[in-house]
């Protein structure tokens, strides 16, 4: 029988880059366990699309209608309901015997998983970075402290929830034929009560990448000494086609919104690339950001700890580096 | 209106981590401790649906008698009692946080729970949702705006690129982000009054599911190649960052 479930997440019925990191690490996982691994996805995504998951090595994915899963609740127009997702894939897992479920730690993933734990008397792992198998038992690496320090966890339990820090495992191709198995919400007893919770509406920020999901990132703080500076940063965002981030100092202080703040009490981010203007670098934004691939930072103090954490640094006037990069980029972008 | 607002006590977002003996945890040198900064967006909701609609706030913690720092600061923001369940030195994870917290929870049986949305320390981001569980009540997590009328609540969730607009019906438990509200400095008469208000101790058992077995400190990056003299360099930097680091 096979122990590990992966749910796999889908957004406007089109599976996130998540889901295959989701898939190709249980696959590992179950690999190195000397077990097995199957899919369960609640969306109204077309069956080919469904099958799209068979390239990372899906063989075979249990489908939920959200239509149908929906048509269970009691009031009308919902987009979906946290609660009633959790339990009908709880309720799957339990049915079936699964003991170890791996989600995405996307906001839809974290806020599914602890519910999930509980209704299937699994302990929770969120937001892993690396993972071992040691004679059949899986212990967890996860950062804590924003980044600060890692810490090894095992669990103590039969069973476990584990969420995966998204853009941290690699989605590899392993191409593989998926059967899809349709079950109904009838089978998994879901009522009215399932669902506590129900998204009415999901309203998108106008047009703007986000710092949790963005490849690329370009920050600014106090060095840029006012908020209209912050065209610079966004200039040259535009033109690295990177979400515009901000220190803890510019957010308190009004210049930029609580969404683009990194650092410890904002996003912890891990980007390819993370440009770092005119911020100074204090220890909780260094949490927030140190793990990023490559850093860049302009700042005009030679000592200012973000050159301790940058891979490339210039010392130097912001107002003058931030256009020549932005135009030096354009060139070459052509 | 009966409102349970969960804190906890952390080490300031200015700690530098160290490693302590036991491997298993931080030094604690030199280390200052605060209110959790998302469990000051919890407090303030908390006391300002008190102001609007009447009733009390409960301030609860879980921790050795440190802890009572984070119930004191919800005072002085204008919580009015306070629960410790009071445990050892000993570890414990999410899931006893959230069972110990489940059970008291239920005898105070309040309309409103709320909590911040993850703690700085472990950045589980668990236990609103697993006590909430534990209740059986409705849950939302990571809340930058929340209204109630009435037995119902509707609260904006932020998620990757945008927010989610939530329906839910009270009881229920909410976790702040910041931006829910600008929490409050007590003033010296709020400072004054708090240092009346009791702190009930209750006892905690630890129940865990999950052991932490070690620490460790990120990989320490080799230093890296930062130019001093400017501007000019811009040409270089960008050659590197096509060439070498491969990132545009």
């Amino acid at each position: 029988m096979n122990k590990i479930l992966i749910v796999a997440e889908t957004k406007d019925n089109i599976f996130k880059s998540n889901a295959f990191e989701a898939v190709t690490t249980g696959k590992h996982m179950a690999e190195l366990l000397g077990t097995g691994y199957d899919v369960i996805t609640v969306t109204d995504a077309p069956d080919e699309h469904l099958k799209t998951l068979g390239k990372y090595g899906a063989s075979k994915v249990f489908h939920i209608s959200l239509t149908e899963l929906n048509s269970k609740s009691p009031a009308s127009g919902i987009k979906y309901s946290h609660s009633a997702i959790a339990s009908a894939v709880s309720n799957f897992a339990n049915s079936e015997g699964y003991e170890i479920i791996i989600i995405s730690g996307t906001a839809f993933g974290k806020e599914i998983a602890p519910a999930i734990s509980v209704k299937t008397d699994s302990a929770v792992i969120t937001d892993c970075t690396r993972y071992t198998v040691t004679e059949g038992k899986i212990s967890m690496k996860r950062p804590s402290y924003a980044g600060k320090c890692n810490t090894n966890v095992n669990y103590t339990s039969g069973k476990i929830v584990i969420t995966l820090r998204p853009n941290v495992f690699k989605a590899e191709v392993s191409e593989t034929d998926s059967e899809i198995v349709n079950i109904s919400p009838d089978n998994l007893n879901i009522s009215a009560a399932d669902f506590k919770t129900c998204v009415t509406d999901v309203v998108v920020s106008s047009g703007k990448l986000d710092v949790a999901e963005a490849d690329i990132i370009v920050s600014g703080g106090r060095g840029l000494r006012n908020p209209e500076s912050f065209k610079l940063v966004e200039d040259l965002a535009e033109v690295l086609g990177a979400a515009t981030g901000a220190s803890r100092a510019v957010v308190d202080a009004g210049w930029r919104p609580h969404g683009e703040q990194v650092g410890q009490t904002g996003k912890t981010v891990s980007p390819s690339l993370y440009v770092a203007c005119g911020i100074s670098g204090a220890i909780q934004h260094l949490a927030g950001m140190s793990s990023s691939k490559f850093i860049v930072a302009i700042n005009k103090d030679k000592d200012a700890p973000i050159f301790q954490v940058a891979d490339y640094g210039i010392v130097g006037d912001v107002f003058e580096i931030l256009p020549a990069l932005t135009e030096e980029i354009k060139k070459i972008k052509g | 209106m009966k409102i349970v607002v969960c804190v906890s006590l952390v080490p300031d977002s200015t700690t530098k981590v160290k490693i302590g003996a036991s491997g298993k945890s931080i030094d604690e040198t030199g280390v200052s401790f605060i209110i959790n900064p998302y469990d000051e967006f919890a407090v303030e909701e908390a006391v300002q649906l008190k102001e609007k609609s009447g009733g009390e706030v409960i301030a609860v913690s879980v921790g050795t008698d440190r802890s009572k720092e984070a119930i004191k600061k919800a005072f002085q923001m204008g919580a009015d009692k306070g629960i410790l369940l009071k445990s050892g030195d000993a570890d414990f994870d999410s899931f006893s946080v959230a069972k110990n917290l489940a059970e008291t929870i239920k005898e105070l049986n309040p309309d409103v729970i709320l909590f911040g949305k993850q703690s700085i320390d472990f950045d589980g981001s668990v236990v609103a949702s697993m006590t909430a569980e534990l209740l059986g009540l409705p849950c939302v997590n990571v809340v930058t705006k929340l209204e109630l009328s009435g037995n119902e609540a509707i609260a904006e969730r932020e998620i990757e690129g945008g927010k989610e607009v939530v329906k839910t019906s009270l009881p229920a438990v909410f976790g702040a982000q910041k931006g829910l509200n600008n929490p409050r400095y007590p003033n010296l008469k709020s400072i004054m009054a708090s240092k009346s208000k009791p702190i009930e101790e209750k006892p905690f058992e630890a129940k865990s599911m999950t052991e932490l077995t070690g620490m460790s400190l990120p990989d320490s990056k080799s230093s890296g190649k930062i130019f001093t003299d400017g501007v000019q360099n811009v040409p270089e930097l960008v050659r590197l960052l096509r060439e070498e680091a491969k990132v545009i």
